[in-house]
């Protein structure tokens, strides 16, 4: 009996890595590799005509690895207002989404269960229609008020393509309550004011922590919209990099830029968490 | 001047009616209990006490006062939910200091109140735990304080018992009457365990169907019960078809082929002869022995073992009788080193005395 019970065991984890191995060496092939890649990228040089000089410095004196890309980062303010800036507007369309979001993730987590799909269903229909296309469609629109090329409609777009990212998780936790907490608080002496604030707000917090990670990022490394509705003083860090790769063709530069990136994201992302984690309890 | 008063309140939900003109009131101080099978509308009720759902006609008064326009946040009423619904983002303390922080209470009042409501339910060393970190008994005993913090004029009860096991059980409800003595608040309790219902209870309406069949407190309810379906819904009942044969100070009753047996009279009702009923007595008292001794009571029959269930404490004798019907008989096992005293097919001789057992004509 123990044999044919370790032969089923065995059979269970062959079954097990025969499911994780395709995506596991799908991530290493296109997605550690590659970040590897531009962490090695942005410590060297640019090659003559885009791409990388050698590794190693040949004899004639081209190539090696260099500190010179951060040197250039830090030497000039003009590479971190950029930064604050794309901050600044990835916060703001946070908070506007956050803000936008929630009466509508309120509202369809409250409907009839029957009509909640269709509700949902809604909120990602704009992803049917190309993005490009949409955000063309911006412009027709802001063009008659003078809008285009601003920050404000640089903001709108922001939103605008990021709103369903948080709807979705905030939904999906706001429907997990249980409505017997909001009659239990509402016995227990509380209106509707404190129902929301006391009970539905606190308990939506990772709902609100997830939804927040969606749009922030993303927003960081948007270039398309400030490209297309924003001025040249719009640019955000995902244009910085687009400009690096593709316009200068100094991909060190883009590799470092990028790197900076993520190391202030994931920084920003940490101290979040250990915000959130401290201030509120786990439901 | 009772303390709640439901006065004919009609509730129903498209067309079915989950409650059907009930009146009844319930006194400052009291365990109250509505008893019923599922469906029968205690909830109902006890949702419109609340203020979740409002009658469709009749009203509910907290004393003497109309609580139509009350909402449920306003009124004075709090309720411990079947699953407690506690805030799982809350530790233990904060669950209990929350009807206080909305009644806009100061914090040493508060800290004060909520220290003595943890004493009450012994969950001191809990205040800074979190619902998911307790066991069922302390989630139902941090419900029972959160409720009771601020003294409510009336706390509800929804079958709060419900999730708990059969131990377990037992024990909170100690602690339940303990609860309601020490602190005074009057207790609407809501059940379909009857037998929960008579540990606890002073008074208890028994609910069909969205009426009330019986209100009564728990002895004359198990002792006297109004009709068929209360004699069978409370405790266990030996039900057996019966006809009146003569009405006087006693009854005579002719139970089909089994033949006559006396049976008391009636209070505050007249009986014709002729009338049908059921004859229902309770197993422990109908007396069983074997069947070549004697008894002297006036009722008895002759039948044979077909089951039965050792408890413990007692055993419960399931026995057949001539007719096909079947009688069960109480016997307790106080006999030192005796367990049962009669095997399956036994010959055994069932009685009772003229005063046990009731007629009832509904």
């Amino acid at each position: 009996m123990s044999q044919s019970n370790s032969s089923r065991i065995r059979g269970e984890r062959l079954v097990k890595y025969s499911v994780i191995t395709p995506p596991f060496l799908f991530l290493l092939t296109f997605f550690l590799v590659p970040a590897l890649i531009m962490v090695v990228a942005s410590f060297r040089y640019p090659g003559e005509f885009g791409g990388l000089a050698p590794l190693f410095r040949g004899e004639d004196g081209v190539g090696g690895v260099t500190l010179e890309n951060y040197k250039l980062f830090f030497s000039s303010t003009n590479y971190a207002w950029i930064f604050l800036r794309s901050f600044g507007v990835a916060a703001l369309t946070t908070v506007i989404c956050l803000f936008m979001a929630y009466p509508v993730a309120l509202l369809v987590a409250r409907s009839p269960k029957k009509s909640r799909d269709l509700l949902v269903l809604l909120c990602v229909l704009p992803f049917a229609s190309n993005f490009l296309v949409r955000v063309y469609a911006w412009m027709i629109i802001f063009q008659p008020f003078d809008l285009m090329h601003s920050r404000l409609a640089v903001i709108i777009g922001m939103v605008y393509v990021h709103l369903p990212f948080m709807i979705l998780p905030l939904y999906t936790n706001l429907e997990k309550h249980d409505p017997t907490l909001l009659d239990a608080a509402q016995d227990l002496g509380a209106n509707a004011w404190h129902r929301f604030w006391r009970v539905t707000f606190p308990m939506s917090i990772p709902g609100i922590f997830s939804g927040a990670l969606l749009v922030f990022i993303p927003v960081l490394g948007m270039f398309a919209i400030p490209e297309i509705l924003g001025g040249k003083n719009d640019w955000l860090v995902g244009n910085m990099i687009k400009d690096a790769f593709l316009g200068s063709r100094d991909w060190p530069f883009g590799s470092m830029l990028s790197m900076v990136m993520t190391i202030a994201v994931l920084a920003a992302v940490g101290l979040a968490t250990a915000l959130a984690k401290k201030g509120v309890p786990r439901a | 001047m009772a303390l709640l008063e439901v006065r004919e309140v009609t509730r129903r939900f498209d067309n079915f009616v989950a409650v059907n003109n009930v009146t009844f009131s319930v006194n400052a101080g009291e365990f109250f209990t509505l008893l019923g099978p599922s469906g029968c509308g205690k909830t109902t009720l006890l949702r419109m006490i609340a203020g979740f759902d409002q009658p469709d006609s009749g009203g509910i008064f907290l004393d003497g006062v109309d609580l139509k326009d009350t909402p449920p946040e306003k009124r004075p009423i709090h309720t411990v939910f079947q699953s407690y619904a506690l805030f799982p983002h809350m530790t233990v303390e904060q669950n209990i200091a929350f009807p206080l922080k909305m009644a806009k209470q100061n914090e040493e009042e508060i800290r004060a109140k909520v220290k003595n409501a943890l004493d009450l339910v012994d969950l001191t060393d809990r205040a800074k735990r979190h619902p998911h970190e307790l066991s069922g008994g302390q989630r139902q005993r941090v419900a029972l304080a959160r409720g009771l913090v601020n003294r409510p004029r009336l706390l509800l009860l929804d079958e709060p018992l419900g999730a708990l096991d059969a131990k377990l059980r037992e024990q909170m409800q100690i602690e339940l009457i303990a609860l309601q003595r020490d602190t005074g608040v009057t207790f609407v309790f809501v059940t379909h365990a009857q037998a929960e219902a008579l540990a606890l209870s002073h008074r208890i309406a028994v609910m069909r169907a969205g009426k009330i069949e019986q209100l009564d407190e728990p002895d004359r309810l198990y002792g006297q019960p109004r009709n068929r379906f209360v004699a069978d819904f409370i405790g266990n009942v030996n039900m057996h078809e019966a006809t009146v044969k003569a009405a006087g100070e006693t009854l005579t009753l002719e139970l089909g082929k089994l033949g006559k047996i006396v049976a008391p009279m009636p209070k505050n009702q007249t009986l014709a002869e002729g009338a049908s009923g059921v004859f229902v007595i309770r197993p422990e008292q109908v007396a069983i022995r074997a069947a070549q001794e004697s008894s002297n009571d006036p009722n008895q029959f002759v039948g044979t073992v077909n089951d039965f269930l050792y408890i413990g404490d007692v055993t419960t004798y399931i026995v057949d009788l001539p007719d096909g019907a079947r009688i069960e008989a109480l016997l307790p096992n106080s006999a030192p080193g005796r367990a049962k005293f009669f095997e399956l097919g036994d010959p055994v001789r069932v009685s009772w005395k003229a005063e046990a057992g009731a007629f009832l004509d509904s």
